[in-house]
C-alpha cells in the first residue's frame, strides 16, 4: 500500500490504536448497510473530540485527500461507503450529550450519539426525540442529520430536518460554522435545514441542537388485517380522508408479516395479505374520541380482523415486529435489497399492484413494508447472491420500481438518501439544470469535492438520461462488489 | 447615479427568466404586505409577481397543494377550507394580500406554528429562477423526499436574494373541527412565563401559546397568556377545564370572538399605523432580559410560539432596535419600516451563506444577503 504524506500527519494527531491502517483493522469499515459495495480507505481515524475532527478535515483539505464521515454504518444507500484511499472519520466515540435543557426542550449532542439515547436521556423529563428510524438502537444522530432520516412516526411531526434547530459544523475546507440557533424560529435563509440531508457533502456536523417533544399522554394502536394488499392501501386513503391525523400508519405484506413473526413473535395475523398498523397519540380525552372514530372508519374498509393493543406491552410488540421487519427478511432469503421510494399517498393501491406484477414478471419475491401514511414504500427484493446474475436482476427490478415512483409523481428516495445507490436515477427525477445547480452549490462549498466524493450527485457534467449499468466508480475499478 | 425604479410584470416563468437575465439588479415582490422587504436601496428593477397566480394541483385526498408563487395565501386557504384542510404554519398577513412566494421568502409563520411547525416544515417543493435566469426545481410534490439538496428549506427566509420563486408545493393537514382559547393575565412577566412553561409541559396538544403584553397606562404593560386548543368540538369543554386546572385560572374565549382575536394578531392590527414591525427569533429564557430593555421604550410587543418568536412594534429608528438586538445576541427581521437592511441584530452562518449566494447568484443580480 502506498504511504501518503497525510498518514504521517495523522500519526502526529492520533495514537496508533486510533489510527487504523492495517488491512484487518480496515475490513469492518469497507462497507456499510448497502453490503453489495465495498472500498478500502487509506486509514480510519477514531476521533474522540471535535478538535480532532476539525484537524483531520483540515489535513484532508491540505493534502487534497477525500474523506467520509461515519457513524454506525447503517446507511442503506451506501452513504458511508469509504472512498478508495481516502480517510474515514469514525464518529462513534464523539458521543456526548452536551446539554439537555428540559424547559427549553432541546438537547445539544455530538454526532456519534445514538438516536435512541437522546430519547432515553429525555424520558425522565417527559420528553422524547421524535424521528425513529428502524435502526434507532444503533444509528447515530450525525448520520440522521446527513441523510435526513425518517421513521415510522414522520406523518405528524416530520423527518430529522424538522427536529434540528441548529448545527455547528466543519466545512470541507476546515472552516467552522454555526447555523441556526436554539429557537424554533429563524431569520435569513434556513441554512440548518439546507445542511440536513446533504449526505456529508457539506462537511461534518460537530454539535447538533435537537428539538425535543413532550411525550404524548396516551397512544392508541390498532392492527387491521386485510385479504388483499390493495385493500390495506385503500384503507390508508380512507383514514387520511377521514380528517384524522395519526402519528403513524404502516403497512406490511404477507411475506414481511411471516418474517417479522418468525423473528419476534409480534402476534400478527399470519394469514393476512396486508396488515395495517395505525397509531393515534395525544391527550387522553381527545384521543379516546378520535380512536372511536378511527375504528369506525377502519370497520368500513372491511378488514377481516381488527385488533386493538390493550396495553403498552402489546403496543411495543407490534412496533418491535414492524421495526425488525427489514432484518427479519434475512430469514427468508440469503440476500435482499432494501428499496426506498415515495408515491403520492392516493396512488398507494396502484403502486402496490404494479410492484406485484413486476415481482411476478421477474419471478423474484418482493416483501413490502412501508410508511403508508407518507406514501413511502420499502420493497425488500429477495435474491440469492450466489446465483450468477441474481443481483443484477434484483437491481433491475428495483430500478423498475423507482421509475414507477417517478412516473406516479413521487421520489426515488423518501429517507435512505441517494448515497451511492441511486446516483443513476437522479437524472430521471431532476433536469440537467437542476443537477447542475446542485453541483454548483456543492462546488461553492467544497471545490475539491473532498467530502463524501461520489455520493448524492451524479458526477461532473450533467449526466445522460437513463444511465444504467455499473456505477462509474465501479467501472474505474475504484469500488467493487463483493 | 440616479435612483430610478423600473417595474416589470412577468406573465410567465419565461418572462421571469428573461427579466432576471436582462437586469443588473432586481427584487421580486407580490402585494407588498411586508413593505420592509419589498423596497430596494438602489437602482433596481422590481419584478411584480402578482400575475403569476393560481393553484396548479390540489387533490384533497393527497393533502398537498401546488400553486404559483404569486398566489395569495387567502386563495389557497379558501380552497383548502372547502375540504376541511389548512396550512398549519398559520401564515400571517393573508388579509393584507400576502402571497405564497412572499411568505416563503420572508420565512414567516404565525402563532399556530406552535402545534406542528413553521413554513420550513410544510414547504416540500419549489421552482425558482436563479441569478443566471435558470429555472430550477428543488424538492418535489410528495410529503417525504430525500433526493437532492433540500433547496426548498434554503428558500425559506432567503428574502428573494437567492432566487425568484415561481411555484411552491406544500403539505397540508386536516383542520381542527373547532377552536377555543383560554386567556389568563398575570402581574409580572416572570409570573406569565411561569404559566407559559406550565401550559407547555401539560402534555396537552396546544395549537398556539402566546404572551400578549397589553399597555395599561403610560409605559406599563400587563402580560396575558393566550392558550389555544383545537380539535373535536364534543370534548372541548373537558379539555378547557383540564387546561384551566393546569393554569389555575383563565377565561374562555370561543366562537367568532376567538377567531377574530387570533386573526387580528395574525394581521398585526395591534401595530400602530405607520410604525415599524420586526420579527425576532428567540427562546423563552431570553424574554426577561429583553423585556428589561423594552420596558423603557414605547415598543408594543407580543411573544408567540411559546416564546420562540417576538413581534416588536418599534416606534423609533430601526438602527436603535438593531443595536438593542445585537446587544442581546438576537436576530431580527424588519417587515415594516424604512431600512436599507431588513435583517437586524446578529447574523449566523454567514460564511456558509456567502458560498451559497455565490453559486446561485454569481453576478449579484439579487440584493446582497
Amino acid at each position: 500500500m502506498p504511504t501518503y504524506p497525510i498518514l504521517t500527519d495523522l500519526a502526529r494527531l492520533f495514537p496508533p490504536k486510533r489510527l487504523l491502517q492495517q488491512r484487518a483493522q480496515l475490513a469492518p469499515y469497507e462497507s456499510d448497510a448497502l453490503t453489495a459495495f465495498h472500498a478500502r480507505p487509506a486509514a480510519v481515524v477514531l476521533v474522540e473530540s471535535q478538535e480532532e475532527v476539525i484537524e483531520t478535515v483540515r489535513l484532508c483539505h491540505r493534502h487534497c485527500v477525500p474523506f467520509v464521515a461515519r457513524g454506525s454504518g447503517t446507511s442503506l444507500s451506501g452513504g458511508s461507503l469509504p472512498i478508495q484511499d481516502g480517510i474515514v472519520i469514525a464518529l462513534n466515540r464523539l458521543n456526548r450529550i452536551l446539554r439537555l435543557d428540559a424547559q427549553a426542550r432541546i438537547a445539544v449532542v455530538e454526532p456519534g450519539v445514538v438516536n435512541l439515547d437522546v430519547t432515553r436521556a429525555a424520558t425522565p423529563y417527559g420528553l422524547y426525540y421524535a424521528p425513529d428510524p428502524s435502526s434507532q438502537l444503533i444509528c447515530t444522530i450525525g448520520g440522521n442529520v446527513a441523510f435526513n432520516s425518517g421513521g415510522a412516526h414522520c406523518l405528524k411531526y416530520g423527518m430529522t430536518a424538522n427536529h434540528v434547530l441548529g448545527i455547528k459544523a466543519v466545512l470541507p475546507d476546515g472552516e467552522v460554522v454555526h447555523l441556526g440557533s436554539e429557537s424554533l424560529e429563524h431569520i435569513g435563509p434556513d441554512l440548518t435545514g439546507f445542511f440536513v440531508g446533504s449526505e456529508g457533502l457539506f462537511g461534518i456536523a460537530l454539535e447538533i441542537t435537537l428539538r425535543l417533544l413532550p411525550k404524548p399522554a396516551v397512544y392508541r394502536t390498532v392492527l387491521a388485517a386485510y385479504s388483499s394488499l390493495e385493500a390495506a392501501g385503500d384503507a390508508v386513503a380512507e383514514v387520511v380522508a377521514s380528517g384524522l391525523l395519526p402519528g403513524a400508519m404502516e403497512i406490511m405484506d404477507n411475506l414481511a408479516i411471516q418474517a417479522a413473526e418468525a423473528a419476534v413473535h409480534a402476534g400478527y395475523p399470519m394469514d393476512a395479505a396486508g396488515l395495517l398498523i395505525v397509531e393515534l397519540e395525544g391527550e387522553d380525552i381527545q384521543v379516546a374520541a378520535e380512536f372511536a372514530h378511527l375504528l369506525q372508519v377502519i370497520e368500513q374498509t372491511e378488514p377481516y380482523e381488527v385488533r386493538v393493543a390493550q396495553d403498552e406491552a402489546e403496543r411495543m410488540r407490534i412496533w418491535k415486529g414492524r421495526k425488525s421487519a427489514f432484518s427479519a427478511v434475512g430469514r427468508l432469503s440469503p440476500d435482499y435489497i432494501v428499496q426506498d421510494g415515495v408515491v403520492p399517498r392516493s396512488k398507494l393501491g396502484q403502486a402496490l399492484g404494479i410492484i406485484k406484477r413486476l415481482s411476478e414478471a421477474y419471478s423474484i419475491r418482493v416483501a413490502n413494508v412501508f410508511h403508508a401514511g407518507d406514501g413511502n414504500l420499502h420493497p425488500l427484493i429477495l435474491y440469492n447472491g450466489s446465483e450468477p446474475g441474481a443481483l443484477e436482476r434484483a437491481e433491475e427490478l428495483a430500478g423498475k420500481i423507482l421509475h414507477m415512483c417517478i412516473d406516479l409523481g413521487g421520489s426515488i428516495t423518501g429517507e435512505h438518501g441517494v448515497g451511492m445507490e441511486k446516483l443513476q436515477y437522479m437524472a430521471d427525477m431532476f433536469s440537467a439544470t437542476d443537477l447542475q445547480v446542485m453541483d454548483s452549490l456543492r462546488q461553492a462549498i467544497d471545490p475539491q469535492a473532498l467530502a463524501n466524493r461520489g455520493k448524492k450527485l451524479p458526477g461532473g457534467q450533467a449526466p445522460a438520461r437513463h444511465m444504467h449499468g455499473p456505477h462509474p466508480l465501479e467501472k474505474q475499478g475504484v469500488i467493487s462488489r463483493s | 447615479m440616479t435612483n430610478w425604479i423600473d417595474t416589470v410584470t412577468p406573465n410567465s416563468i419565461e418572462d421571469v427568466q428573461s427579466a432576471v437575465s436582462g437586469t443588473s439588479h432586481c427584487l421580486a415582490h407580490g402585494n407588498r404586505s411586508k413593505p420592509g422587504l419589498a423596497s430596494a436601496p438602489r437602482s433596481t428593477t422590481y419584478l411584480d409577481t402578482r400575475a403569476l397566480t393560481g393553484i396548479l394541483e390540489y387533490e384533497p385526498a393527497e393533502y398537498t397543494i401546488t400553486a404559483r408563487a404569486g398566489t395569495p395565501i387567502s386563495e389557497v386557504e379558501a380552497a383548502l377550507a372547502e375540504n376541511g384542510q389548512y396550512l398549519p404554519f398559520d401564515p400571517p398577513l393573508a388579509q393584507h394580500g400576502a402571497t405564497l412566494g412572499g411568505t416563503i421568502a420572508a420565512g414567516l409563520s404565525g402563532s399556530g406554528r406552535y402545534r406542528y411547525g413553521g413554513v420550513r416544515d410544510f414547504l416540500i417543493g419549489v421552482r425558482f429562477v436563479d441569478g443566471q435566469g435558470q429555472l430550477v426545481r428543488g424538492g418535489g410534490k410528495v410529503v417525504k423526499n430525500a433526493a437532492g439538496f433540500d433547496i426548498p428549506k434554503l428558500m425559506v427566509g432567503s428574502l428573494g436574494r437567492l432566487g425568484v420563486l415561481v411555484e411552491a408545493s406544500f403539505k397540508v393537514f386536516p383542520r381542527p373541527q373547532s377552536y377555543a382559547t383560554l386567556t389568563a393575565t398575570y402581574p409580572t412577566i416572570s409570573d406569565a412565563l411561569g404559566a407559559l412553561h406550565k401550559a407547555a409541559d401539560a402534555r396537552m396538544e396546544l395549537e398556539a401559546l402566546d404572551l400578549v403584553l397589553d399597555r395599561v397606562d403610560g409605559l406599563r404593560t400587563l402580560p396575558t397568556l393566550w392558550v389555544r386548543l383545537g380539535g373535536l368540538e364534543g370534548v372541548m369543554p373537558q379539555r378547557l377545564a383540564q387546561l384551566r386546572s393546569v393554569l389555575g385560572a383563565g377565561d374562555v374565549m370561543d366562537g367568532f370572538v376567538e377567531t377574530a382575536s387570533w386573526q387580528a394578531g395574525r394581521e398585526f392590527s395591534w401595530v400602530p399605523a405607520g410604525g415599524a414591525l420586526a420579527k425576532v427569533a428567540l427562546t423563552p429564557s431570553r424574554i426577561v432580559a429583553l423585556e428589561e430593555k423594552l420596558a423603557t421604550t414605547k415598543a408594543l410587543r407580543r411573544y408567540a410560539v411559546g416564546g420562540n418568536l417576538a413581534w416588536i412594534a418599534w416606534p423609533a429608528a430601526i438602527a436603535e432596535l438593531d443595536t438593542l438586538l445585537t446587544a442581546e445576541n438576537l436576530s431580527g427581521l424588519v417587515i415594516r419600516g424604512v431600512t436599507e437592511q431588513p435583517r437586524i441584530g446578529v447574523q449566523t452562518g454567514q460564511v456558509f451563506a456567502r458560498r451559497i449566494k455565490q453559486a446561485l447568484d454569481p453576478a449579484g443580480r439579487f440584493l446582497a444577503l
